[in-house]
């Protein structure tokens, strides 16, 4: 996929998007029909309650998950017509991934597991770079069953932005983090948004952090229910959870 | 049990339903083999007991060369002698009324007007001749079958120097004659030996024997002391050319058929443990790896408020499951195979019956085996479920530990990309795991190769016995050892190359108390159609004096190069002498010992004697040859080294040697389960590292690298190991094949080697295909979704 920069291009569009799971009786509507732009550079929350469609909808806009009608642009092109090989080239060449649960691998180091995603990429940051970025630079060297679940944590954002993706998909980054912790994950977030000019979506229950977006989104039963814009972001560091 | 419990049990079993096969299939061979094996045991055992016992086997054999009988009284007075039967036999040609070479035959007389009282024949055909008829004969049955010959047909035989056609009146098996062999060989060959039964008028008169007989058959009373009547036996029949009585223990067909059961014995008592064992050690890794993934899931359990045995009890429902299901199947596989195996003994053990006897206790045995192989599995497994605490189930996920400094891949590492490291890093710093997969992978090869090996071990065997050992084209037997001068008469025979004399002697073999019932085979100097050799393989030389044995009678009586035997020999003027061990002699079959010709001749007393010869025949010719020897009057029988070479060839791929098939398709089911769950197990292991990866934006390939480098860099190591066990499995597996009768040697194949090399790489390739297939389907987001 070109890279194209075209400003007034949003960075994701969609259109009447639909995600079922399974059929008949059994059928599950995760997504009813999402419209939606997101904005390139910008930091955008999802909020909602559980099961509705949330973390759907980022898999598919990550190159996850395929939608069941509708469609989703990313710089113009489709993912709905990607296949599995071209839907994992734009995972690797554009996306950055951070979960709930960590998901480093336990048997490479921190510096390592960075180095998973720099070795594959096309303009990558030093591995060392992107732990500094997280602030881990003194603890490179260690095992993730040496580090704390924060820590560990930003390790998978370091391994996230490494390749200096045009967008970071985040589902829950704080879910297992206490707040203190999580403040200083999401403050890593918004530097990398700052810095490095990365479209940031974060999904999340906290519905404090959604102080620090440019957009709120409020999700309800596979639709989308209200789009917020904040005049100003408050930086993470101030957010009262 | 609980409802909800139940259906994850359900759906756990379903979810592994590879690998749940996969060991059930162990443990269904395991249990076949097992109820196969013991059924047969049963059923020759008790069938041959049946026989025994119905037509009155001799548990004493005597023969002599003439017997008055009025001597039959002094030996029915030995203390512990229940019953005697004197009788006539000799030996006898028949010449096939197709014109083909002679066969050789025995005779064996049938007292007048009452059924023998000791060794009695079943008729099953036809009638017992009239003692009056001379020329009435009851002919074995299988020759019969074999010969297509039936009641009412003639025989022409030649009964010591006299010709005279027969006419069979009835056919018969007797359980003197269970396992039948042509003279000198160990493979019955049904239509190239006879045994007649004629009256006895018609023997005396044959064998000038009248007023008396040449062999006594004795049974004895429950509490005899068989070596006591032995020596008695000897002492009666001394002065009448007794050659030595011997009990039924020493009778061949008798030894044949008891190696038969002793090895079904040896191999139902070792074979089916291997397999639960093996069945044990998948179930453990199984059920670990799965008590590992659910240790959250336990945590909470037991929050609930289970107990541990509530709790250690679904995961050995589970083990249950897998372990009773494929002993259920394993019971009905062993009764198949079972049934199907009865014809294979049917063709060699010529019983008047045979039906295949399932065992109760064995399906007792094959059930309570697997229960206990998964019992121990998860008893073990137990240890586990109880040391986790339900604040196990609160706690984040700790990354397994990595750090400890394994230095050993640290300065190759640093040449390595990520997805090679972890690779490598699995490898370094698990060690034990590793160990464990690489043991078990190694072990199941070695069982492969080991099956392997005897395989190549029957093929040196043919090969050996019958294109090193006996090289000859024809074996020619004479009705008694007459002068060398036959042997320029062979020779000049148009299309005979070569003819090389040979005398076979029987002979006590004796080395303190040590004893063994045989021949000696007296040889050429320069033999070369028939050669004995060394464990190389090169021929000996015999040296003018001395004796050569093989390295099975060697060892029964613990005998070495250089020390001395004592011979007693049983014919002519049977001296007993002492004769140095000179060499040691590669054999495959049987027990013999070999003397240059001119020495044994000298221990007779005897010169230029001869009781056979081996001939080398122009093939364009064999035809001319072989109707020239059917009219060489002084030839007993004659037989073809390729008949003899068939009938080995037809037992080792048709007859009991045919197991070996199965049990090498068995070693194979092992090996590929073995292989195929270190694979499973690997993947289920990290599933959720496979699908992060995928997420960074791996292509599947490169993240198959991950797991399948993992397989295989453990199997690379496995195979080395795999080949050094499999050489010592082998010879374990040899031993189990080989009897007093036949060994199967253990030969070192480059071929055999390739071929579980690669079964094990087909297996790794196939069970990394079946992963891969799986981890191609499986759904990244799914294995994300969850915590470790
Ligand atoms: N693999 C699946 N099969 C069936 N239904 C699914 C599957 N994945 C998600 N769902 C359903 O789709 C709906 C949306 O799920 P989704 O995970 O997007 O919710 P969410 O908004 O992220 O919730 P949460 O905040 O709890 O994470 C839910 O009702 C869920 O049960
Ligand atoms: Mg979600």
């Amino acid at each position: 996929m070109e890279q194209t920069r075209d400003t007034d291009l949003p960075a994701f569009d969609v259109r009447g998007l639909t995600r079922t799971y399974g059929t008949g009786h059994t059928a599950v509507h995760a997504l009813r029909g999402v419209d939606l732009r997101i904005a390139r550079g910008e930091i955008v929350v999802l909020l909602g309650p559980s099961g509705s469609g949330k973390s759907t909808l980022l898999n598919i806009l990550g190159g996850l998950d395929r939608p069941t009608s509708g469609e989703a642009l990313f710089n113009g092109q489709s993912l709905s017509q990607m296949n599995d090989r071209a839907l994992t080239t734009y995972r690797r060449a554009h996306v950055g991934f951070v979960f709930q649960f960590y998901n480093l691998m336990a048997s490479l180091t921190a510096r390592e597991n960075v180095e998973l995603v720099t070795e594959i990429a096309a303009h990558p940051m030093t591995p060392e770079e992107a732990l500094a970025l997280v602030g881990l630079s003194d603890r490179m060297d260690h095992f993730p069953s040496q580090l704390s679940g924060g820590e560990q944590q930003r390790v998978a954002i370091a391994r996230a932005i490494a390749k200096q993706p045009e967008v970071l998909f985040c589902d829950e980054p704080t879910g297992a983090l206490d707040s203190a912790t999580g403040r200083s994950v999401l403050a890593v977030l918004d530097d990398v948004n700052r810095r490095l000019g990365t479209t940031v979506l974060i999904v999340t229950h906290a519905a404090a952090t959604a102080a620090m977006a440019d957009t709120v989104i409020r999700f309800a039963d596979g639709q989308i229910r209200e789009i917020t814009r904040n005049p100003t972001r408050t930086p993470p560091e101030g957010i009262e959870w | 049990m609980v409802r909800a419990l139940g259906a994850k049990l359900r759906r756990d079993l379903w979810r592994m339903k590879g690998q749940a096969l996969a060991i059930g299939a162990v443990i269904a061979v395991g249990v076949a083999m097992q109820i196969m094996m013991t059924g047969l045991h049963l059923s020759l055992s008790e069938t041959r007991d049946a026989y025994y016992e119905r037509y009155r086997l001799a548990d004493v054999f005597a023969s002599a060369t003439r017997v008055p009988n009025a001597v039959t009284s002094d030996l029915a007075g030995i203390d512990g002698v229940s019953r005697i039967e004197p009788r006539i036999t000799g030996s006898a040609r028949i010449d096939p009324a197709d014109g083909g070479l002679p066969i050789a035959a025995m005779t064996i007389s049938l007292p007048d007007g009452r059924a023998p009282a000791v060794n009695d024949l079943l008729i099953t055909s036809g009638r017992k001749p009239d003692p009056n008829r001379n020329t009435e004969v009851v002919v074995l049955e299988a020759f019969a079958i074999a010969r297509g010959l039936t009641v009412g047909d003639p025989l022409v035989a030649t009964l010591n120097g006299t010709r005279m056609t027969l006419r069979i009146v009835g056919t018969a098996t007797s359980p003197e004659f269970l396992y039948v062999t042509p003279p000198g060989e160990f493979v019955p060959d049904d239509g190239r030996y006879a045994v007649l039964w004629m009256p006895r008028a018609a023997l005396e008169a044959a064998y000038d024997l009248r007023g008396g007989f040449n062999q006594a058959l004795l049974t004895l009373s429950r509490d005899a002391k068989t070596e006591a009547v032995l020596d008695a036996v000897d002492r009666v029949l001394d002065p009448y050319g007794g050659t030595g009585a011997y009990a039924r223990g020493d009778h061949m067909s008798n030894r044949f058929i008891t190696e038969e059961i002793n090895g079904l014995t040896m191999s139902s008592a070792v074979v089916p443990p291997v397999f639960l064992a093996v069945a044990a050690f998948l179930l453990y890794i199984v059920i670990s790896r799965l008590v590992q993934a659910e240790r959250e899931e336990i945590g909470l359990l037991k929050a609930f408020g289970y107990r541990n045995h509530e709790v250690g009890l679904h995961y050995l429902e589970m083990a249950l499951a897998i372990s009773l299901g494929g002993a259920l199947a394993g019971c009905a596989l062993g009764v198949v195979s079972g049934r199907a195996m009865i014809p294979l003994y049917t063709t060699y053990y010529k019983f008047p019956f045979l039906l295949f006897r399932l065992d109760a206790a064995s399906f007792l045995i094959g059930l309570a085996g697997s229960v206990t192989v998964s019992s121990v599995g998860v008893l073990w497994v137990m240890r586990r479920i109880i040391a986790l605490t339900p604040s196990e189930a609160m706690r984040p996920p700790t990354p397994p530990d990595y750090s400890r400094a394994g230095g050993v891949g640290r300065a190759l590492a640093q040449w390595l990309d990520q997805p090679s490291r972890m690779v490598l890093r699995r490898i370094t710093r698990q060690p034990a795991r590793m160990a464990g997969a690489v043991i078990g992978i190694a072990a199941g090869m070695s069982l492969s190769l080991g099956m392997l090996t005897i395989f190549e071990g029957f093929n040196t065997a043919l090969d050996r016995s019958f294109g090193q050992i006996d090289r000859s084209d024809a074996t020619v037997s004479l009705i008694y050892p007459a002068s060398d001068s036959i042997l320029l008469e062979l020779g000049r025979i148009d299309g005979v190359q070569q003819a090389e004399p040979v005398r076979q002697v029987a002979v006590v073999f004796r080395n303190g108390r040590a004893t063994h019932r045989g021949a000696i085979t007296g040889l050429a100097a320069g033999s070369d159609l028939y050669r004995a050799l060394d464990g190389d393989g090169h021929p000996l030389t015999l040296p003018e004096r001395g004796i050569v044995l093989s390295s099975s009678l060697a060892q029964v009586l613990g005998l070495q190069t250089g020390d001395t035997i004592t011979l007693e020999i049983r014919e002519a003027a049977r001296p007993t002498v002492s004769a140095p061990v000179v060499a040691i002699a590669d054999s495959l079959m049987g027990t013999p010992a070999y003397m240059r010709i001119e020495a044994l001749n000298q221990l007779l007393g005897q010169r230029n004697r001869i009781a056979g010869a081996y001939l080398q025949i122009d093939p364009s010719q064999e035809a001319a040859v072989r109707q020239r020897l059917s009219n060489f009057p002084m030839i007993a029988g004659v037989s073809l080294s390729k008949d003899a070479q068939q009938a080995f060839a037809r037992m080792m791929d048709q007859g009991a040697g045919s197991v070996r098939y199965v049990m090498g398709f068995m070693a194979f089911v092992i090996t590929f389960g073995i292989i195929y769950n270190t694979a499973r197990v690997a993947q289920a292991e990290r599933a959720r590292e496979l699908a992060s990866l995928r997420v960074i934006g791996f292509y599947r390939s490169e993240t198959a690298f991950v797991l399948l480098g993992e397989l295989g860099v453990v199997v690379l190591i496995a195979l080395p190991l795999g080949l050094a066990l499999g050489r010592w499995m082998a010879h374990g597996i040899a031993a189990g094949f080989s009897t007093e009768i036949y060994q199967v040697p253990v030969v070192a194949a480059p071929h055999s080697m390739g071929i579980a090399t690669c079964v094990v790489l087909g297996a790794a390739v196939a069970s990394g295909w079946l992963v891969k297939r799986d981890m191609d389907r499986a759904d990244i987001i799914l294995a994300l979704k969850t915590r470790e």
